[in-house]
């Protein structure tokens, strides 16, 4: 079992929803989370006073993969968060011990 | 002059000035919450530059002596600056003709700011201050004066100055502005939107209103200041003023409930994005026929422009234009509902004295009003059409798709609606420092 985690753009979130559930992923949590990479922040004013804010808003998906269909779920995550601009994100997977689906209490592939 | 009706006039016209940021609130809460401020500041924009303009030339060009006698343009120089305005008003005589410029102030900087919710997020400022400023000029002034200035006449009933062509020669009603304020700015921003194109990923990513109960309390605050529009436009505290005030009352009444109900109908639920956008065209449709109809006649014209808006505001989704905020679908199409149901609803017993078709008046007052209507309607949509059309290809109007990603409050006015929590952002330079001094902070502060 894997969790994937996807960090991208707000605009690009309808396309990858969509590429993941062509693939037959039925879950996912998604946050509205601001962070920090190569992409340049922007500058406010107030009053003159000028702020700069360093944090852009992004979009973080997680979803749990099982282990034999990571590589194709990981490939149509990037490929539908693709913009070509600075500021496209990140993918990672890292694997997971262990889920149980709160409701059932069934474990792991049949959890997810 | 009369002190009640100074007084009255006055206040009316503060009423008035309520309804833009009213508006604005009505407009803002309705865009995604990147967008907030832009919209806002479109509307608080032509506060501004038109408040400024009609004290210039704008009154003048309005309500000025007519050029040619025609009916279609007032001198602009006659008032250059609102000179040579003390005393009371030519036409009513009870009121000083500096209330009744203030109080028509107003409607000039309302309706410019209402075109503005047809171009949410992708209005790049500067040229839209631009377009507001030649857009009063060259359609707004003109167009009231076709439709607001009247004749003024001596003891004997002759004409001793000529006013505008529509309100005159063609006799239409128009109380409060079905036609010059409604239409007219309907009409702009149809033509807006189709010179700037919808919104990047419309209609499918463009978000929902982000902040409904703003969106009712701008809603409120333009009914409350409609009294003002209309019953103000009696320019005397009468009896005309208080007929009007209760049929811009039950108006905007009977457009909510058939604004619900068309929704409880198609959809399923009604909505208080409904019940505020029924309000509105509520009130869009009285305005024009607010003098002329009895109570009854004002529901029965609120019914029938809650619904109808309720339906046009669907066919932008057919037709595929975004007009993002349904100016169009509200105020063009309440504007025609109410300025040519004046030509079946007006009743003798009402101040105007007319009788409409369903009051054995026959089709005669139906045409004048199809006239007034179809007249603003074309010289808005053209001449607007124009200068957006110019504006886009000297300067660009449009933002580019950079800044509209980003979000346009912070492309055009490097300002955020919301901070809920204040990660990641420090003050660079307070306001003392010039620009260009990076390390500002450093010397000043530290």
């Amino acid at each position: 079992m894997k969790l994937l985690t996807a960090v991208v753009q707000q605009s690009r979130v309808e396309e990858v929803r969509a590429a993941l559930v062509s693939l037959g992923v039925r879950g996912m949590t998604i946050a509205e989370v601001r962070g920090c990479g190569r992409q340049q922040g922007h500058t406010e004013i107030y009053r003159g006073a000028e702020y700069t804010v360093d944090v852009v808003d992004k979009t973080r998906i997680d979803v749990l993969v099982d282990d034999a269909e990571i590589d194709e779920v990981v490939r149509a995550v990037v490929s539908a968060a693709r913009s070509g601009n600075v500021g496209d994100g990140k993918v990672w997977v890292t694997p997971v011990d262990s889920v149980v689906r709160v409701r059932t209490g069934e474990t792991d592939e049949r959890a997810v | 002059m009369n002190s009640g009706d100074t007084a009255w006039v006055l206040v009316c016209a503060a009423l008035v000035m309520l309804m833009t940021p009213g508006l604005a609130l009505f407009y803002g809460g309705m865009v995604r919450a990147r967008g907030v401020l832009n919209m806002l500041m479109m509307s608080l924009a032509s506060l501004g530059l038109v408040g400024v303009l009609w004290v210039l030339y704008g009154y003048s060009t309005a309500f000025g002596t007519d050029v040619g006698g025609v009916g279609l343009l007032g001198s602009p120089t006659e008032f250059f600056g609102m000179s040579r305005l003390v005393g009371a008003d030519a036409l009513s005589d009870t009121i000083p003709t500096f209330a009744f410029a203030a109080f028509q102030a107003m409607f000039a900087i309302l309706t410019v700011a209402l075109i503005s919710g047809a171009v949410a997020d992708r209005a790049r400022f500067g040229p839209w201050v631009l377009f507001a400023g030649l857009w009063a000029t060259l359609v707004y002034f003109p167009v009231a004066h076709w439709v607001f200035a009247f004749d003024e006449t001596n003891a004997a009933g002759e004409v001793t100055a000529v006013g505008g062509w529509i309100a005159n020669r063609v006799a239409a009603i128009d109380f409060a502005g079905g036609t010059a304020v409604h239409i007219n700015a309907g009409a702009a921003a149809l033509a807006l939107v189709l010179v700037l194109g919808p919104r990047t990923g419309w209609p499918r990513e463009t978000g929902k209103p982000h902040n409904l109960p703003l969106v009712v309390l701008g809603a409120g605050l333009l009914w409350f200041g409609w009294f003002g529009f209309n019953a103000g436009s009696a320019l005397s505290a009468g009896d005309t003023a208080a007929v009007v005030f209760l049929n811009t009352l039950v108006g905007a009444s009977a457009a909510m409930l058939a604004w619900l109900l068309v929704e409880r109908l198609r959809h399923g639920r009604p909505t208080t994005l409904g019940a505020a956008s029924g309000i509105v065209a509520g009130l869009v449709a009285i305005t024009p026929a607010c003098s002329a109809v009895t109570p009854l006649g004002a529901v029965a014209i609120g019914l029938v422009a809650g619904a109808c808006c309720a339906l046009a505001v669907e066919l932008k989704y057919r037709l595929r234009y975004d007009d993002s905020l349904d100016v169009v679908g509200v105020h063009l199409v309440g504007g025609l509902v109410g300025t040519l149901l004046v030509g079946f609803f007006a009743s003798e017993s009402a101040p105007e004295g007319v009788a409409g078709l369903f009051y054995g008046g026959g089709v005669d007052q139906l045409w004048r009003q199809t006239v007034g209507a179809v007249a603003v309607l074309a010289y808005s949509l053209v001449l607007s059409w124009f200068l957006a059309w110019v504006l886009q290809r000297t300067i660009g109007f449009r933002i580019d798709s950079r800044g509209e990603h980003a979000g346009i409050d912070e492309t055009e006015h490097a300002e955020t609606g919301y901070h809920f929590a204040d990660v990641g952002s420090t003050l660079r330079r307070p306001a003392t420092e010039e620009r260009g001094s990076t390390d500002a902070l450093e010397g000043s502060f530290r």
